[in-house]
């Protein structure tokens, strides 16, 4: 069993800091609001619904843009509802994929009920079975910064799960307007010439 | 002229479908299997051009195609009428962003289905889809295959819609089970 002291507020905004021209596509829930206070980034995704389609999304991103690294940033509730995809995202392999589940064994938005990595299922030995190159949990400040660098150097596919405490955080909310997320990332991402095709 | 196919010509019309796919550069095509598929599906693996994903759940294909777009690629999900139900929720997403969507549904439970367990979800699959906000187009005659795909990959892309096109299962045979 790990200890939840990790502040998840602080494990974002280092993972994301100086993150160059990474993409981040980031769950329904509080993943979303992390990724928000981190400074709101055109290049972000953050879903305000489709949950467990978090990772997917990362998947069809990472394989439209082979040459840039692309994180999903999501919590234990929404992978759990995606398992599956754990499997698909494993037979692609794409190197530039990394998954970064923020576990903090409750379903935070709807009253703290526990979910079942508080029953010891292990998410990053999912990602180990299903095929996944490299996974790990991570639950120290000093793992955090290996992390930070494994995101940003490494070049295969891996899932880490961060094990955080259970906060309760200032509610910094990105824009939710689905249309304008995805103009906004295209935009950053393609150009204007996105508005044309 | 390949867009002008008879009913007999040997000419699969999965490879309309596929030179659709090409000429509109659709790259990514993911697919939960069915026997109607059968075909595209083997064409898509075989095509360099196109990457293939199988998924565990359709819902995935949703989601795959959303980030392909974000990504600036375009995407088309093969599935079978039962997997149409388990996208549900994840239509919200093509929904809510307004993302181009195509998606090609295989039909069961609409004409002289042997298995009962496929009809509500194969008689629901219209009404699932119009309430998740897509347009649905269908074919049942392989004259209009070539047409009908072009006109829903146009829907979806240059229109910017969420768009089904139903292949029924009188276009594709019905599975009997060895039974009459």
């Amino acid at each position: 069993m790990f200890e939840l002291t990790l502040q998840r507020r602080e494990v974002v905004e280092q993972l994301l800091q100086e993150r160059g021209d990474m993409l981040v596509v980031s769950g329904l829930g509080a993943s979303s609001w992390d990724v928000a206070a981190a400074g709101n980034n055109p290049l972000d995704f953050p879903l305000w619904g489709a949950m467990g389609g978090a990772a997917m999304v990362g998947l069809g991103l990472a394989l439209a843009q082979p040459d840039r690294k692309v994180l999903v940033l999501t919590g234990d509730g929404e992978q759990l509802m995606g398992l599956g995809a754990l499997a698909t995202i494993a037979v692609q392999k794409p190197p530039n994929l990394r998954v970064v589940v923020l576990d903090n064994e409750r379903y935070g938005e709807t009253g703290q009920q526990l979910t079942h990595t508080a029953s010891g299922v292990d998410l990053a030995q999912v990602a180990l079975a299903c095929g996944f190159p490299y996974a790990r949990t991570v639950s120290t400040g000093e793992e955090v910064g290996l992390l930070r660098d494994e995101i940003y150097s490494r070049n295969e596919l891996f899932m880490a799960v961060v094990k955080i405490a259970l906060t309760t955080d200032p509610l910094t909310l990105p824009p939710r307007d689905g249309a304008y997320l995805k103009h906004r990332f295209r935009e950053a991402l393609l150009g204007p010439k996105a508005a044309f095709e | 002229m390949i867009n002008q196919i008879q009913a007999n010509s040997p000419v699969h019309w999965s490879n309309l479908i596929l030179e659709i796919f090409k000429e509109y550069n659709i790259s990514l095509v993911s697919y939960v299997p069915d026997a109607g598929h059968l075909n595209l599906i083997e064409l898509c693996q075989a095509d360099t051009l196109i990457k293939t994903v199988a998924l565990t759940t359709e819902e995935e294909g949703v989601a795959l195609a959303a980030g392909a777009y974000l990504g600036g690629k375009r995407a088309a999900l093969l599935m079978q009428s039962s997997g149409v139900g388990n996208c549900i929720n994840m239509f919200s997403m093509i929904k809510t962003c307004m993302f181009p969507f195509l998606t090609i549904v295989t039909m069961r439970g609409e004409w002289g289905e042997f298995n009962p367990w496929q009809l509500p979800m194969g008689q629901s699959t219209r009404i699932v889809l119009e309430a998740s906000g897509l347009i649905v187009l269908s074919i049942s005659e392989v004259t209009k295959v070539r047409d009908t795909i072009e006109a829903a990959v146009k829907l979806a892309f240059n229109a910017y819609s969420p768009v089904a096109v139903l292949l029924s299962q009188d276009l594709l045979g019905t599975k009997s089970f060895g039974r009459k």
